[in-house]
């Protein structure tokens, strides 16, 4: 086992372990925070991977952005930061099922699938994996349309919240 | 002997290597050996920055500043930091502890964690990621989640409203800092600090101030000091997100705000001045972090001026100063660079620093009678007295609240 296994075990059990704390912590600030641990573990997997760009990118809009909007949700919300109910409810035998077949079929489909087995290459000393990215968003034979999709996708979701906070007593 | 750093570091290596230690755990040991010395240099630099901090703001309000205790009173940070460790350790009944204390570490330990990209010398920086400027937003927003905390587990109403309004500051600031930190990464081509430095023989407060101010402006904002502390705001709120800390703890939030105040002047330096630029400095790196501080401490002092001068602004008029100026600005001056670096890009380097010039000079003159058309039809709603309710945010927001209720009451 190579230290960088090691490191990766260590790093998803954070993450799992997080992720699990979300959904188990009776208080909703702790349970965002718990989030926060959970993506921040992600990034660092991303680190691991050398994809650079994507782990900043993860803690930036994932806990610069998303996080803090939850977190600014819930602190507005104070009397019901904490919750003394039920964690689950009558159907969770059914989801559980659910859960563990989708979960099943996941681990077969990975056992046959060939580059799972593969170590990733080490990339060459100066491999600028940003440029390419770049490049590939941008040019006509990459992912063009898609991105300009996707940017006018947010442009109309930017003013239709606009629109909704304009009010109408203008 | 002319690179100390690098010279230390590969010494240390042969030494490693002559013990017999593998190659990677001698990897591991001098890069654990390099995060300790450079925290290191940071705090202690940070003791330091108290008495600047001091000095100065005496200096500008006509004072003498600490003078009792050694040269200069160059010993009083010392005494400072004995008498924050001696004072009493008060944690608020029913706050939540842990994140409690959790809090001034993430405020102290981001400010830290920027100096990781930042280059000192040519060939003395932490780590050279090719992500370096999207890896400061990162850290900005980690920090911004250290002054939630604190307010949050203050279980203080002043500590969470001033949470709410640093947060509701830093992230509407992120954006036009942002927008000005691309337009240093298209001149330079790339979003490393280190080529970002290093493709400045023309520093790019010369070619791109328009970035510049607006990188300045936000970062005071960031680091929510005067003229935009309304998050402390100390005749509203008392201090904001950290009224509950005493001692130690409280100290932590003051030397991160000190340090991370130092960080934005040195990346403004590395951005807009040229870092370790300088002459000499790519044959003998050792100027080269001289002249970095030398010009991290130039912009450290420029945010002291900048906060020792301006009154507080309102929490409306910092939003209106955001959104309807840095933010159109910004993205006007991205999309005038990026034209004009692909129209002039193989002009002679004499020709594009005019042109970029010249088109920062005409949008600022453009942003200047913009905000003249804006002030006097503001000033007009003012005069006008039947427009006057529309002006004042608290009654408006009184409407509001009128309003709401209302359509409650009909519904």
């Amino acid at each position: 086992m190579t230290g960088l296994q090691i490191l990766f075990l260590i790093i998803a059990a954070i993450t799992l372990g997080g992720a699990l704390m979300v959904v188990t912590t009776r208080n909703l600030i702790h349970a965002a925070l718990w989030l926060i641990l959970c993506l921040f573990g992600i990034a660092v997997l991303f680190v691991l991977l050398d994809a650079g760009f994507f782990a900043v990118a993860q803690v930036v809009i994932y806990i610069g952005a998303i996080a803090i909007l939850m977190i600014f949700a819930i602190m507005l919300t104070r009397k019901v930061a904490k919750d003394s109910g039920s964690q689950t409810n009558s159907t969770w035998p059914i989801a559980g099922i659910v859960a563990i077949v989708f979960f099943g079929g996941l681990v077969f489909l990975f056992q046959n699938w060939q580059p799972i087995h593969t170590l990733p290459p080490t990339l060459p000393q100066g491999y600028n994996s940003i440029e390419q990215l770049g490049m590939a968003l941008v040019s006509p034979d990459g992912f063009l349309i898609p991105f300009e999709v996707a940017s006018i996708l947010l442009l109309t979701a930017l003013i239709g919240a606009l629109v909704i906070a304009w009010g109408k007593n203008k | 002997m002319s690179d100390p750093v690098n010279f230390v570091a590969n010494w240390l290596k042969t030494v490693f290597t002559n013990w017999g230690v593998s190659p990677t755990w001698t990897t591991i040991i001098i890069s654990i050996i390099g995060v300790v010395v450079l925290a290191g240099v940071a705090l202690v630099i940070d003791i330091f920055l108290v008495w600047v901090e001091r000095k100065v703001v005496a200096r500008f309000q006509d004072r003498l500043g600490p003078n009792r205790l050694g040269p200069f009173g160059l010993f009083q940070p010392i005494a400072d930091v004995i008498k924050l460790l001696l004072k009493e350790d008060i944690t608020p009944d029913k706050a939540d502890k842990f994140l409690f204390n959790l809090a001034p570490v993430l405020a102290l330990g981001m400010a830290i964690a920027l100096w990781a990209v930042v280059p000192l010398a040519p060939t003395v920086i932490g780590s050279d990621l090719n992500v370096g400027v999207l890896y400061i937003v990162a850290i900005g927003s980690i920090s911004t989640l250290g002054i939630i905390i604190a307010g949050w587990a203050s279980n203080n109403k002043f500590a969470l409203v001033g949470a709410f309004r640093m947060v509701a500051q830093m992230i509407s600031y992120e954006i036009p800092m942002v927008i000005s930190l691309l337009i240093p990464v298209i001149l330079a081509g790339s979003m490393g600090i280190n080529s970002i430095v290093k493709s400045q023989p023309v520093w790019y407060i010369v070619l791109a101030p328009v970035a510049a101010l607006i990188f300045l402006i936000s970062s005071q904002a960031e680091l929510g000091r005067a003229p935009f502390d309304i998050s402390e705001a100390e005749s509203e709120i008392v201090a904001g997100f950290h009224i509950e800390y005493t001692g130690m703890k409280f100290g932590l939030f003051y030397a991160g705000e000190l340090l991370h105040a130092l960080t934005i002047g040195g990346f403004f330096s590395c951005f807009f001045l040229g870092g370790w630029r300088g002459w000499g400095a790519e044959t003998y790196p050792i100027l080269g972090i001289v002249y970095f501080f030398i010009k991290a401490f130039f912009m450290y002092w420029v945010i002291m001026w900048i906060k020792y001068t301006f009154p507080r602004i309102r929490i409306d008029q910092m939003l209106n100063l955001n959104w309807k100026f840095l933010t159109p600005l910004a993205l006007a001056a991205l999309i005038m660079t990026a034209l004009l670096d692909k129209i002039f890009q193989n002009a002679s380097s004499v020709v594009y620093i005019i042109v970029m010039l010249g088109g920062n000079l005409v949008l600022l003159y453009i942003a200047y009678l913009v905000t003249g058309i804006y002030a006097r039809v503001e000033r007009k709603k003012v005069a006008s007295p039947e427009d006057n309710r529309v002006n004042f945010p608290i009654k408006s927001g009184a409407n509001i609240v009128e309003t709401q209720s209302s359509e409650r009451v009909q519904a």
